[in-house]
């Protein structure tokens, strides 16, 4: 096939329209809409950096975006480590193995928003419950501070994205060559040895995958944030998507809102860069 | 070598299995009390299998019109993202070009996009031109999946040879015969996971088409799920049923296809 050829664009029209219109474009005029004072219907003066230098001055945003890196980085560690563990186990001669895949991995086939209501019933009222039973005042009001809030959030994360994180993990344990393994057993190499000298340098390539999904999936998360604390109380709970959504869609102010649109684009490009880079320096090394 | 069946990591697994399970017991018990029930009693069995709150939240969600129109948006966009992506990546994957290269690199870009980016915009100029509704939903779906579906096709057809395409080529097929004829059914397991992939996130996809489609009558699953929640009232009875039955379809899909889907997650996270 050639590009001159009326096959090939004929071949590649569809996709390219659909991404030219809802990704490439909207992209552009995103970035353009960001330097004016545009309301949605008029585009407005151009206003140079200063919906940016606002958006660094805004309180609410700062703290949905410190809010955002906290729940990022502790929910990215407990994904990470809860997943690898329940891919170990799965993987260590259980006749039960393919049950215990199938119940690890249910919760991300549901989605986020329906599993944050169901999570709210939990956090509210059965926490209350068993706090009640066994006299625990802390499980009293969970989802009203901003504490609980936040490992609501994150235990809800970990719960659902686990199962996934498992899997990839099982992939590649999966593809390690057993010999290795037996053979370190008969040199009398304890568990803890084959894991740390064995295992784990073979399954890192893993942990630059799980890494990347986790953190972008956390670091984006909107939809178990709306229903789980809905970022409340007083938008202490808030993370960047949902402040970004509040700006435009509540308080119509549609220009600033995408300026703080195109700083979390940059955000969230800036890292998977990083992530790419590091990925290929160790492919490299290997 | 065999090696010994572990019973520690057996009760283990078992244990946290149920652990797993907890919210959905929670969610299914709790489905059939009444409202008072739910104060008194939380944790325990329902003193009465009451199918009364489905009733109603099968009533309130409009469930038959919702599923159908969840079925509709899924189906309608995963079938068009499957064919147009892998219509999209033969062409790239057979004209190496600096035109393929350039597109190929903007398609995996894209995907570095996280949608509140383009969110505003794209609103916008779709209200313009009187596109919020569900063809404009399924159009943007197509948009937001060809990425990620076009990157996977292409790693897949990077591996069939061109030998093929030649001689189909010589024995006088056209461009379009040797595509769907030869290449596409050749593609199959790629697709099975390029449509599992599509159909997790659009089934459960919220944002959008709260966004795009937020109408009565034309609401999906995740979007008629506000109904029980509102801002001052909680009637958490309905909402268990309600959640019950929203989450049962995809249960049944997790029943039939769980292999394929294991595989189709698993496939498209690492490649």
């Amino acid at each position: 096939m050639r590009t001159k050829s009326y096959s090939y664009w004929l071949f590649l029209a569809p996709v390219l329209i659909a991404l030219a219109l809802v990704v490439v474009v909207p992209m552009l005029l995103g970035v353009y809409y960001s330097f004016t004072s545009w309301n949605g219907i008029v585009t407005g003066d151009f206003v140079g950096f200063e919906n940016y230098i606002n958006v660094f001055k805004d309180e609410r945003f700062m703290d949905a975006l410190w809010f955002t890196v906290k729940f990022s980085v502790v929910s990215v560690i407990m994904i990470n480590v809860i997943g690898l563990s329940l891919a170990l186990l799965v993987t260590s001669h259980v006749k039960s193995s393919k049950l215990l895949r199938t119940v690890f991995f249910m919760p991300n086939l549901i989605g986020g928003l329906i599993l944050g209501f169901i999570w709210q019933f939990i956090f509210i009222k059965v926490f209350a419950a068993i706090g009640e039973i066994i006299g625990m005042e802390s499980l009293q009001g969970w989802l009203s501070t901003t504490n609980t809030g936040f490992w609501g959030l994150t235990i809800l994360m970990s719960w659902q994205m686990a199962g996934y994180i498992m899997v990839i993990y099982i992939a590649y344990l999966e593809g390690m060559p057993k010999e290795l393994l037996e053979a370190s057993a008969i040199d009398g190499a304890t568990s803890v040895q084959r894991f740390r000298f064995v295992v784990f340098p073979l399954v890192a390539p893993a942990f630059t995958v799980s890494m990347f999904l986790t953190l972008s999936n956390t670091f984006k998360l909107y939809d178990q944030n709306l229903s789980l604390t809905g970022g409340g109380p007083y938008n202490s709970t808030e993370m960047v998507a949902m402040e970004i959504f509040q700006t435009a869609f509540t308080q119509n102010v549609f220009a600033y809102a995408q300026a703080k649109a195109v700083i979390f684009f940059v955000i969230v490009a800036l890292v998977a860069l990083i992530q790419v880079y590091i990925n290929k320096r160790r492919e490299v090394e290997m | 070598m065999k090696r010994k069946w572990n019973v520690k990591m057996e009760i283990i697994g078992l244990v946290l299995a149920v652990l797993w399970l907890v919210p959905f017991y929670l969610m299914f018990v709790n489905s059939f009390k009444t409202k008072r029930e739910i104060f008194t009693s939380t944790i325990a069995l329902p003193g009465l299998w009451n199918l009364e709150n489905y009733i109603e939240a099968y009533e309130e969600l409009d469930f038959l019109r919702t599923l159908f129109n969840s079925l509709f948006i899924t189906i309608t966009s995963v079938l068009l993202i499957v064919l147009f992506s892998a219509m999209g990546a033969y062409a790239l994957s057979r004209a190496k070009s600096k035109f393929s290269s350039v597109f190929f690199y903007l398609f995996v870009a894209a995907m570095l996009i996280p949608f509140q980016s383009v969110m505003i915009p794209l609103v916008t100029v779709f209200g313009r031109f009187e596109m919020l509704n569900q063809a404009g939903l399924i159009f943007m779906y197509i948009g937001f999946g060809a990425s990620l579906s076009i990157f996977l096709y292409h790693g897949a057809l990077n591996n069939i040879s061109r030998s093929l395409d030649e001689a189909a080529t010589i024995d006088g097929a056209n461009r379009w015969q040797v595509f769907w004829h030869i290449i596409f059914p050749m593609l199959k397991p790629i697709t099975v996971t390029v449509a599992i992939l599509n159909i997790i996130w659009i089934w459960n996809d919220y944002l959008l088409p709260s966004l795009v489609i937020n109408q009565p009558g034309k609401e999906t699953i995740p979007l008629k799920m506000f109904f029980f929640f509102g801002e001052y009232t909680k009637q958490w009875h309905l909402a268990m049923a309600g959640l019950t039955l929203a989450i049962v379809p995809v249960i049944i899909f997790y029943f039939f296809a769980q292999r394929a889907i294991i595989k189709g997650v698993s496939d498209g996270a690492i490649k």
